[in-house]
C-alpha cells in the first residue's frame, strides 16, 4: 500500500542541474514506499530522473494519462536512511560534549559531527581524554591565538647598537644555543600533536599554537644572531644529547612535564635573565616576546598534570620515575655546553673586568638557583611534598631544557 | 570445495569489491574465492566448462553463457543481480541545436556509438535504429568508438568519446545508456543543456551473476542467500555496494534481455553454439 506525499513542479530545473536536490529534500519527509509525483519542463527530465532514482535506491513508477501533469512518480527507497541508520553524534561541539574516549572510526571528524558507521581506522593511539586533557586548554588556546605576533614588526631590528666584538659573539652563542632548543620544543608538540585523536580539539589547536610559536623564536633568534654578520656559535654533544632523550618520551602526559613543566619552566627564568641583561634592545625584544608565548606552554603543560595527578595519584610516581630515567641516562654527560654558561656569564657581566665577570658568575649562579626555585615551586603545585620537590629538581638536567 | 566465482577485471577496484565481499562472505561460513579474467569470453567458456562455478557477467556474456551451455547440454541461470542491473535505457542524443525530430531523421548522417561489444552503445542501439528502418552501415553511418573491447562496454571510455565527438560536430548523434547522459552533464562533458535526447530505446536489464548447473547446489544457494541478505545498513559491506554500485541484490532473472537478444541475432554477434561470430571483435 502507498500513498501520494504531493508532487514536486522542477519547473525548467534539470538534473544536469541540481534537481536532485529539490528530488531528495521532498522525499525527506516522506516512508520508503511513499509516492512522489514529480513534473517539470526539462525534455531529459525522466530519463534522468530514471537513472537518477536508480543509482540512489529508488524506483520510478512511470505516470499514465490520468496523471494530470505528473511526469514520473517516484517510489521512495530506504538507503539513504540505511546509511545513516547506525550514525551517531561524535559527543556535541562544546567542551561539555567531549567524550572520554572516541572510537579510532570517528576518525577527523568534527566534534559533534553526525558519523556515518564504519569507515577506516585512524592511526591516533592518544584516544583518551584524561590523557591529553586540562580544562584550562580551550582558554589558553584563545589566548594563544590572541597572542600570535609577526617577527618582522614585534621586534624593531633596525635599532641602533654596537656591542663589543666579545659581547656580541657572546649573545649569538645564546642564541644557537636557544635555537637548538626551540628546535626541540616545537618537534616534540608536533610529535605528540599527530598522535592526539582530533576530537580533543583544543589540545590540537592549543599544540599547534605552541608548535608555531617554536617557528617564530626559531626565527627571531636566529635573526638576531645573524644580525651583524657574525658566524653561528657551538652546539655540544651534551645539549643534543639532552635534548633527545626529550625526544624519546613517548607518552604525552610525561613528554609534556619533562618539557614544559621542567624545561620551559627553566626556560622562563633564563629568558628573564635575558631581558634583563641583554645588552641590547633586539636581544631584549626577542627574548622577551618568547617569554610570553613560554609562560603559556608551561600553563598549560601544569594544568594537565594537575588534571592527571587529580584523577590518578600514581602519576606522580611516574613523574618521577621520568626524571630518574632521564638523569640517569644523562648522568654520564657533562650537561650545559661550556660556551653557552660561559657567555651568559659574559652577558651579565657586560665588560671585561675581573669585578664584572665575578658579577656575571654571580648572576648565572643566581639564575640556576631562580629555575631550581621555579621547578620546586610547580613540582609543589602538582601535589610533592617540598622535599621530594627538592630532590627531583636537582636531579633535572644540567641543559636547563 | 570452494565456491569459485569469476569476476572480469575492468577496473582495479574490482579487487578490492571481491576481496571485500570474500572476506565478508567467508566470515559468515561460506567457502569462496574469485579469479580475475581480461575479457568476459574466456569466463563464459570457463564456465560453461565447469571451471569456474559463477561469473559475474555482463549482460553480452549471460546470453552467450546460455549459448554455449544449451550446445553442451547443460544450463547456466541468473542466481542475483544489482538493483541498478534493471529496466535500464539507452538513448540517442543530437545537440540541442541541431534538425532532428526523430531517429529516422539521422539518415545519411554519421552515428557515434561504443565498443563494438558494448550492449548499451552499440548493440542495442544498432538494433534500435534497424528497428527505426535505418540499416547501420548503409543508411547511416557508424562511428565506433572501441574502448576496453572485450569488457563488453563496461569500460565508460567508449561511451565518453562518443559524446564528445558529438560535442565537437564529428558525429551528428551518439548512444549512451541513460545514466550516462546524466553523468556526463554532470561532470562536464556534455554542458547541460548542449545535447537532447533523441530518443530512448525500450528497457532492458544488464548485469547478472550467472552459476552454472554443474556447481555444487548447496554452496550456489547459500551464495544466493548470503549476498541477497546483504544491507546497506551493515558499515562494513555499504562502502564495497558503494564500489559495485548497487544498494541492494535482488534475485536475478532473465526476462529482459530481448533487445539484446534479438541485437546479438541481427548483427550475428555469436551463434547459436554460443560462438563468437562477429567481424572485427577481436577482444
Amino acid at each position: 500500500m502507498t500513498a501520494a506525499s504531493g508532487v514536486l513542479d522542477l519547473e525548467e530545473l534539470g538534473f544536469e542541474r541540481g534537481a536532485h536536490l529539490l528530488v531528495q529534500q521532498a522525499l525527506k519527509g516522506m516512508h520508503p514506499g511513499q509516492e512522489l509525483g514529480v513534473t517539470g519542463a526539462d525534455p531529459a527530465l525522466t530519463v534522468h530522473l530514471e537513472a537518477w532514482c536508480r543509482q540512489n535506491g529508488h524506483r520510478v513508477r512511470q505516470a499514465v494519462d490520468t496523471d494530470f501533469g505528473i511526469r514520473a512518480w517516484v517510489v521512495r527507497g530506504r538507503a539513504d536512511l540505511d546509511r545513516w541508520a547506525g550514525a551517531q553524534r561524535a559527543g556535541s561541539p562544546g567542551v561539555d560534549g567531549i567524550v572520554e574516549n572516541p572510537p579510532a572510526d570517528w576518525g577527523l571528524a568534527a566534534r559533534g559531527a553526525l558519523i556515518e558507521s564504519g569507515g577506516p581506522q585512524t592511526p591516533f593511539d592518544i584516544t583518551h581524554r584524561d590523557l591529553v586533557w586540562a580544562e584550562i586548554a580551550p582558554a589558553l588556546y584563545a589566548s594563544a591565538a590572541s597572542a600570535q605576533w609577526d617577527p618582522n614588526t614585534a621586534i624593531d631590528w633596525n635599532a641602533d647598537f654596537t656591542l663589543k666584538p666579545e659581547i656580541e659573539q657572546a649573545v649569538v652563542q645564546v642564541m644557537t644555543y636557544l635555537i637548538e632548543n626551540e628546535q626541540a620544543a616545537l618537534v616534540i608538540p608536533s610529535k605528540l600533536l599527530a598522535r592526539v585523536h582530533p576530537h580533543f580539539r583544543e589540545v590540537l589547536q592549543l599544540l599547534a599554537v605552541q608548535a608555531a610559536d617554536e617557528a617564530r623564536h626559531m626565527e627571531v633568534f636566529t635573526r638576531r644572531a645573524l644580525l651583524h654578520g657574525g658566524e653561528m656559535g657551538t652546539s655540544s654533544v651534551s645539549g643534543r644529547e639532552s635534548l633527545s632523550t626529550l625526544l624519546e618520551e613517548a607518552e604525552f602526559s610525561m613528554a609534556s612535564f619533562l618539557l614544559s613543566v621542567l624545561g620551559e619552566g627553566s626556560f622562563l627564568n633564563l629568558l628573564e635573565f635575558l631581558d634583563k641583561n641583554a645588552p641590547d634592545p633586539v636581544t631584549r625584544q626577542v627574548t622577551r616576546m618568547a617569554r610570553r608565548d613560554e609562560a603559556r606552554h608551561v600553563a598549560f603543560g601544569v594544568a594537565h598534570l594537575q588534571h592527571q595527578a587529580d584523577l590518578d595519584p600514581s602519576v606522580r610516581h611516574r613523574m618521577r620515575a621520568a626524571v630518574e630515567r632521564r638523569y640517569e641516562s644523562l648522568v654520564d654527560t657533562s650537561g650545559l655546553n661550556q660556551d653557552v654558561f660561559d657567555s651568559l656569564v659574559v652577558l651579565a657581566a657586560g665588560d671585561w673586568t675581573p669585578a664584572a665577570i665575578a658579577k656575571g658568575y654571580d648572576s648565572v649562579m643566581k639564575l640556576q638557583s631562580e629555575m631550581d626555585d621555579g621547578r620546586q615551586r610547580r613540582l609543589i603545585h602538582l601535589g610533592f611534598p617540598s622535599s621530594e620537590a627538592a630532590d627531583l629538581s636537582a636531579l633535572h638536567t644540567k641543559n636547563f631544557m | 570445495m570452494t565456491l569459485l566465482m569469476g569476476a572480469v577485471a575492468y577496473d582495479p577496484k574490482v579487487v578490492t569489491i571481491w576481496g571485500g565481499f570474500r572476506s565478508w562472505l567467508q566470515a559468515r561460513g561460506l567457502p569462496f574465492d574469485f579469479v580475475l579474467y581480461s575479457h568476459y569470453e574466456r569466463q563464459v567458456e570457463d564456465l560453461v566448462d565447469g571451471k569456474i562455478h559463477a561469473a559475474w557477467n555482463s549482460p553480452l556474456a549471460w546470453l552467450r553463457a546460455e549459448r554455449l551451455a544449451k550446445a553442451k547440454g547443460r544450463s547456466v541461470s541468473p542466481l542475483v543481480m544489482r538493483d541498478t542491473d534493471r529496466d535500464l535505457t539507452s538513448v540517442f542524443l543530437v545537440r540541442t541545436d541541431s534538425p532532428y525530430e526523430k531517429v529516422s531523421d539521422l539518415k545519411g548522417r554519421t552515428v557515434g556509438l561504443g565498443a563494438i561489444d558494448s550492449p548499451q552503445a552499440t548493440l542495442v542501439p544498432r538494433s534500435f535504429l534497424r528497428e527505426a528502418g535505418l540499416t547501420p552501415g548503409d543508411d547511416v553511418t557508424i562511428r565506433r568508438y572501441d574502448v576496453g573491447v572485450g569488457l563488453h562496454g563496461d569500460h565508460i571510455g567508449g561511451e565518453r568519446d562518443a559524446a564528445r565527438a558529438l560535442l565537437a560536430g564529428d558525429v551528428e548523434a551518439a548512444a549512451v545508456i541513460d545514466m550516462n547522459h546524466l553523468l556526463f552533464g554532470r561532470e562536464g562533458t556534455l554542458p547541460p543543456g548542449s545535447t537532447r535526447v533523441l530518443a530512448q530505446t525500450s528497457t532492458y536489464d544488464h548485469c547478472n551473476l550467472t552459476v552454472v548447473d554443474s556447481a555444487p547446489a548447496d554452496l550456489v544457494k547459500k551464495f544466493g542467500d548470503l549476498l541477497l541478505s546483504m544491507s546497506y545498513a551493515d558499515p562494513e559491506v555499504r562502502p564495497l555496494l558503494d564500489l559495485e554500485g548497487l544498494k541492494m541484490w535482488y534475485e536475478g532473472r532473465s526476462s529482459n534481455y530481448s533487445l539484446l537478444e534479438t541485437a546479438v541475432e541481427e548483427e550475428g554477434f555469436y551463434d547459436a553454439d554460443g560462438s563468437v561470430t562477429a567481424e572485427e571483435y577481436t577482444p
